[in-house]
């Protein structure tokens, strides 16, 4: 096995949950949590594969999922902003209606055969680095590059800038950002769209550049709440929310790509004779996501790992006897 | 008082409120209040809890908006739809509970919601511009450091920081000491002046008398949302006189204490060691006693162990070493229905999350710790009908003025919510009782009615242990009074009469400061 190559694959595999992990973290960070994104996923894979089907432009493919699974979050937003409901049910009812609905209009899509994809190239001269040219600039898609320029430019804005400062401080604490004049509501909106367009641009990598096609839910298989609990673990951070998501990524590589050779290390490959072996190792990234799930919901621990305190709370105004 | 405001026309009037009336449900708040506030002054506004000051202000503030009224901002009529339109018209408030962003800097928090950086932030500018303006009004604080980093005094300068840096000339402050140490009160005092000098207006919002009588120029008092006097200047009036206007009704000063009658010891701790929340030592070698028909104060600067105490006291807290008895039982590192069953009362710190349940009725609150028994539950039934009659007996009994006891908690004011407390510990006939700070926060009247209380207690012979950090509340209730110093008593003094004396004051004041008594004495005899 040429390890450079899984993790070449890995990055590719890595740039779809960094993309669902920076939207999620976006919307965490306004106060609102959106269980909703696996769903926002394969609305964006279905309508970016279809969108390509239909006019053969994966640039209008790319822009189409954005615009529907953004428009897809704002009922979350809706129900969890305007109507203060529960964030963890609503999300969960957005995930079950993302599914039916990529499932209804994907129907067919699967045999309608391969449409033009998103172009791939290498960057010049930095190909040359060895090891980190051949990993991360050799024959990688456009949305890998853009990947790469989304995670220190997120870190910006929410650090370094005036509106990054308004979104921080409304998932810290709303009604004392209401009490300067900024717009709650309106803000968590906006996040919330933010969230569910990545997400959107996460699907619509899987299918039209890292695994190219339309497999109904197997598309996502899953990636959104791995993208969820990768939040928790980036403690918010769109830094380490890079780092998570690229070792997840190869992980992804790495578990497919092991089942595959008939000898490993010079012995016989446990993976490959014995399919269950495989089965199990596909199904550590979701425990990994449980394990961060039960800790990132204690409040001590939320409290030490940074979580924006107001995540997960409706903003009321002016509610008197508090 | 409108002989007071022609004469002094030459000062100019910066804000008028002129018959403002708010309403909240069942609530009058505001009844045709009129204020003014005159340039370059300290502008007292005294009343009670629910008195409206808050409630007025916040309509001046932008935060509510009054349903009859006008403002009038140097002589010009404002409408202000929200705190921003009031902040434009130079009015600023500084809330009692601070609305700053904890995980932000001090500079960050400043910045929020304004215009100027328009898109990258560029901190070390605003830094810099932020320390500027608090080297100007004295205000201290490092711009870099993280909300969570400060103190409270140190966030209550943020806050004032937050409202010079948006150019306010007027500025609301509310209820500004109840946070503050004693330290801390002369230095917001300090600043305050300062900001006099270069020209702003201040509102002081306040229920304690010395404290009004000491900062303002002039005094407003507010009573049950009437104005009971506008502007009056407070070198000219005496405490009395304003606490007549707050409460309509003469209030004594000194509490008539029967001599002390102590018979058996009922509390009893040996040798008490124990950890806060931090997992730090907290307690070291705690020891004490109360007696029957005694109340013994603990007295102690925040923090040095008092809420330790009482919660291994009420078993709360477990405790390392060491045990408590009440009435020769064990009670500590048991549970706390154990100390219940066996004549204990705990009326907490925290009213509002310890001592009671926010959004459960009166009538819940009272039978908490009687539901188990008759006359309120039968065969593991409860009685509602029982408990609402109990429920509306002590309301009267303890004045708890609310219109039904199917009130939730969380809306009554802090001293009829004490009440409640007060009413349902007492009403368990205790042969002990520990009371934290039980009159923290609420206002004259009320705090008359708990010491009232606490008193009938000594005298119907129960042991009362008071631990407070107001020591002339300590110095008129006890008997006698353990001092507290980082988790080791330095001393036990009793207290004579009840009156104030000097040295008695003196030598309290060394043992808080970490001076044992048998060096106090010592020191004293080796002077002689």
């Amino acid at each position: 096995m040429d390890f450079t190559i899984i993790l070449q694959a890995g990055i590719a595999s890595g740039t779809v949950l960094l993309f669902a992990t920076i939207g999620e973290l976006f919307a965490e960070r306004s106060g609102v949590m959106n269980l909703g994104v696996e769903g926002m996923m394969l609305i964006g894979a279905m309508s970016a594969f279809s969108t390509t089907i239909a006019t053969g432009n994966p640039w209008l493919g790319v822009i189409v999922a954005m615009l529907f699974a953004g428009l897809i979050s704002q009922i979350h937003a809706f129900i969890v902003i305007t109507l203060q409901a529960d964030q963890v049910v609503s999300g969960l009812s957005l995930t079950f209606l993302g599914v039916g609905i990529s499932l209804v209009l994907g129907e067919g899509l699967s045999k309608a055969g391969t449409v033009s994809l998103l172009p791939n190239f290498s960057i010049p001269l930095l190909t040359l680095i060895p090891i980190i040219g051949k990993i991360f600039f050799t024959n990688q898609s456009i949305l890998v590059y853009f990947g790469y320029l989304l995670v220190p430019l997120s870190w910006y804005y929410i650090n370094r800038t005036r509106p990054g400062l308004h979104l921080r401080a409304v998932g810290e604490y709303p009604s004392a950002t209401d009490a300067l004049g900024i717009n709650v509501f309106r803000m968590r909106y906006f996040y919330v769209f933010v969230g569910g367009m990545l997400a959107g641009l996460a699907g619509a990598t899987i299918s039209l550049a890292v695994s190219p096609g339309w497999f109904s839910e197997l598309t996502t298989g899953g990636q959104g709440w791995i993208a969820i609990g990768l939040v928790i673990f980036a403690q918010w951070d769109p830094i380490r929310a890079a780092v998570g998501a690229y070792a997840f990524g190869a992980l992804r590589r790495l578990i497919l790509d092991i089942q595959g050779p008939l000898v490993l290390f010079g012995l016989a490959n446990p993976f490959y004779y014995n399919p269950y072996l495989g089965f199990f190792l596909q199904m550590l990234p979701y425990l990994f996501t449980v394990v961060v799930l039960v800790i990132g919901s204690r409040e001590a621990m939320r409290k030490r790992i940074g979580a924006p305190a107001a995540l997960g709370n409706p903003y009321i105004r002016g509610e008197r006897g508090k | 008082m409108t002989e007071q405001s022609s004469s002094k026309s030459e000062v100019p009037l910066i804000v008028e409120m002129r018959g403002i009336v708010k309403r909240f449900p069942g609530v009058l708040a505001n009844d045709h209040v009129d204020f003014k506030l005159l340039h370059g002054e300290i502008h007292g506004l005294l009343g009670e809890n629910g008195a409206g000051k808050s409630t007025l202000m916040n309509v001046l503030a932008g935060l509510y908006r009054q349903e009859a009224g006008t403002i009038f901002v140097n002589g010009e009529p404002k409408v202000f739809s929200s705190p921003r339109d009031a902040i434009q018209a130079g009015i600023g408030m500084v809330h009692q509970h601070f609305m700053l962003v904890p995980s932000q800097t001090v500079t960050e928090n400043i910045l929020l919601g304004l215009d100027d950086p328009r898109f990258f932030l560029r901190l070390p500018e605003y830094d810099a511009k932020v320390a500027a303006l608090g080297e100007r009004f004295g205000l201290k604080v490092d711009p870099r450091a993280k909300i969570w980093q400060l103190s409270v005094g140190e966030q209550q300068r943020v806050e004032i920081l937050k409202m010079l840096y948006r150019g306010v000339d007027v500025l609301i402050m509310d209820e500004p000491t109840a946070v503050l140490a004693p330290q801390e009160i002369e230095g917001l005092f300090v600043t305050l002046r300062a900001m006099i000098a270069q020209g702003k207006s201040v509102i002081f919002i306040s229920h304690k008398l010395q404290e009004v009588s000491a900062i303002a120029d002039r005094v407003s008092v507010l009573r049950r949302g009437v104005c009971t006097a506008s502007g009056v200047p407070s070198k000219g009036v005496s405490r009395q006189e304003l606490a007549r206007l707050m409460v309509g009704r003469e209030v004594v000063f000194s509490i008539d204490k029967k001599p002390s009658n102590p018979q058996g010891v009922v509390l009893e701790v040996n040798d008490i060691y124990a950890e806060n929340d931090k997992g730090l030592p907290a307690l070291r070698g705690v020891s004490l006693n109360v007696r029957a028909g005694e109340i013994v104060g603990v007295a102690g600067v925040a923090g040095n162990g008092q809420s330790e105490i009482s919660q291994v006291i009420s078993g709360m807290r477990q405790c390392k070493q060491g045990q408590v008895l009440l009435n020769g039982d064990k009670v500590s590192n048991r549970n706390t229905l154990f100390g219940i069953q066996h004549g204990m009362a705990y009326v907490p710190e925290d009213r509002t999350h310890v001592g009671s349940a926010p959004n459960l009725s009166i009538t819940d609150n009272v039978i908490m710790k009687n539901y188990r028994k008759p006359p309120i539950s039968h065969n593991g039934l409860l009685d509602m009908k029982a408990a609402t009659r109990l429920a509306n007996e002590l309301k009267t009994a303890y004045d708890i003025i609310v219109p039904s006891v199917s009130t939730p908690v969380r809306l009554l004011s802090g001293g009829n919510l004490q009440r409640v407390i007060l009413a349902r510990e007492i009403s368990g006939l205790p042969a002990f009782m520990v009371a934290v700070q039980p009159t923290r926060g609420l206002d004259v009247g009320a705090i008359e009615g708990v010491q009232r209380l606490l008193l009938a207690q000594r005298e119907a012979g129960a042991a009362v242990l008071l631990i407070s950090e107001e020591l002339e509340e300590l110095l008129s209730l006890s008997d006698r009074i353990y001092v507290i110093y980082e988790g080791k008593i330095m001393g036990e003094v009793k207290v004579e009469g009840g009156e104030t004396d000097e040295g008695l004051v003196d030598v309290i004041g060394q043992m808080m400061t970490g001076t044992p008594l048998d060096q106090i004495q010592k020191e004293g005899a080796v002077a002689q």
